[in-house]
């Protein structure tokens, strides 16, 4: 049986980790290829290297980082954060990455997908959503972008529908009303959006508590859970994830 | 020497960092001359199928023959599917033919790609996982797989609603779908076991 994947996020700047990280015997807690190789070894599934600088000049520093840690990281990689085309897209799978992750410029340009599908294949796409609940119809999610600062008028389970058709393999699902409150995922999110794709869908933002990822998994019908903050502070081992998700009779890799 | 097929599609550069990682002596290269000259042979591929086949170009036949006469070969993710008859991804094209059997879509009902670990079990006499034990997870990524007919192989499957076909071999031709490059200390585990394969054929 697929087992969930459990996917520690590194948000990366000027190629060092920004957000705290808590791990014992770690030379240096900054450094991206160092850290994902202590989480590999830990038993993340996956790890997912976001560029929030995301400025041209930055676009060269990520290239050299995925190249570092594809030569030392033996677990899948995904690296994402202001990608606006099709070459750098091509650009980052060969340097090592398996998988890009597109947001802004996918809803601006939703061709962008299919592009970048149709060299490495859907699998390799992974789009990612920021989403919040609508304040005027508050059954529905709306997307936004550039780091979430922008609504758009588009429907966060309608642009996941589409997106699939066009060639993604992958949702990166983050809700941001619950991004950063610890108070859980949004399960009906995130079920309303694994309900309408045929994709994996990974659950994202809110991670706080064990009890969050096993709904978020169950009822939120999630393949894998996405958190930083957690695993950076040493709130919860990777271990202690797994352990606890196999107590609640979900599949994972131990 | 490993010989990583070197011929336009995503993956090749992983597949060759873990060779490097392992401390396995690798070239990439699809030089007629370098083909005949490695101890083993890895076509890599993340790509369609049709698209794989098309950028081999004459490097198929030259692989083909080499097998044929005895070099071992490891197909990972594409590659192994290429080692099959044919396919049916994007239109119905023909493969490598080594292995019986054809490439076709994982069933509708279940979440395509099929991506992430799932649990391979080994019939005992599997060479390439020796020393593994009876079972180990391994990082899948793919919409199509391989489905052998052919009574001269040895499959390992993995369960995904069904049972999927994840590793063959016949003689000297292994195949898996799933990728050892991206599977941990497993996966290493796997190139190691193929570097002592290839060692001990060359």
């Amino acid at each position: 049986m697929l087992t969930k994947r459990v996917i520690p996020c590194l948000d990366v700047k000027d190629n060092r980790v920004v957000k705290g990280v808590s791990f014992v015997n770690l030379r240096d807690a900054g450094d991206p290829v160092e850290l994902g190789a202590q989480y590999s070894r830990a038993g993340a599934d996956e790890l997912v290297f976001l560029d929030i600088t995301a400025t041209i000049r930055s676009r060269k520093t990520i290239v050299e980082l995925v190249e570092r840690v594809a030569e030392n990281v033996f677990i899948p990689f995904t690296v994402g954060g202001g990608i606006r085309t099709a070459g750098e897209v091509d650009l980052l799978l060969r340097s090592g990455a398996e998988k890009v992750s597109v947001n802004t410029a996918a809803v601006q340009n939703p061709r962008l997908i299919t592009k970048a599908a149709e060299r490495f294949g859907n699998q390799c796409v992974v789009l990612a959503i920021d989403a919040r609940r609508c304040e005027k119809d508050e059954s529905r999610w709306q997307v936004c972008i550039k780091s979430g600062s922008e609504p758009t008028d588009l429907d966060a389970v309608e642009w996941a529908a589409r997106a699939e058709k066009l060639g993604a393999g992958e949702i990166l699902l983050t809700s941001m009303d619950a991004d950063g409150t610890k108070a859980g995922y949004d399960v009906e999110l995130t079920a309303a959006v694994a309900d309408a794709v045929n994709i994996p869908v990974i659950a994202s933002g809110g991670a706080g508590s064990l009890d969050s990822m096993v709904h978020v998994l169950k009822e939120g019908k999630a393949d894998a859970v996405l958190a930083a903050s957690i695993f950076h502070y040493g709130e919860y081992t990777i271990k202690d994830v797994k352990d606890y998700l196999a107590e609640n009779h979900i599949p994972v890799r131990r | 020497m490993i010989l990583v097929i070197d011929y336009n599609v995503g993956n090749v550069k992983s597949v060759c960092n873990a060779l490097a990682h392992i401390g396995c002596e690798t070239e990439l290269s699809s030089e007629p001359e370098r083909i005949k000259e490695a101890d083993g042979i890895i076509l890599p591929g993340v790509a369609a199928f049709g698209y794989a086949m098309s950028q081999l170009g004459p490097i198929a036949r030259l692989i083909k023959e080499a097998v044929v006469a005895g070099k071992v070969l490891l197909g990972i993710c594409v590659g192994h599917q290429l080692l099959f008859e044919q396919s049916c991804e994007h239109g119905q094209h023909e493969g490598l033919g080594l292995i019986g059997g054809n490439v076709r879509p994982i069933p509708s009902g279940l979440r395509v790609p099929h991506m992430g670990w799932n649990l391979v079990k080994f019939p005992a006499e599997m060479k390439l996982f020796e020393g593994l034990g009876d079972k180990e997870f391994f990082y899948f990524a793919h919409s199509y797989y391989a489905k052998p007919d052919d009574s001269r192989v040895q499959v390992a499957y993995t369960d995904y609603g069904f049972r999927l076909p994840a590793t063959v071999q016949k003689g000297n031709i292994y195949g898996v779908q799933f990728h050892p490059e991206k599977s941990g200390e497993a996966g290493l585990n796997v190139l190691r076991n193929f570097e002592r394969i290839c060692r001990k054929a060359g």
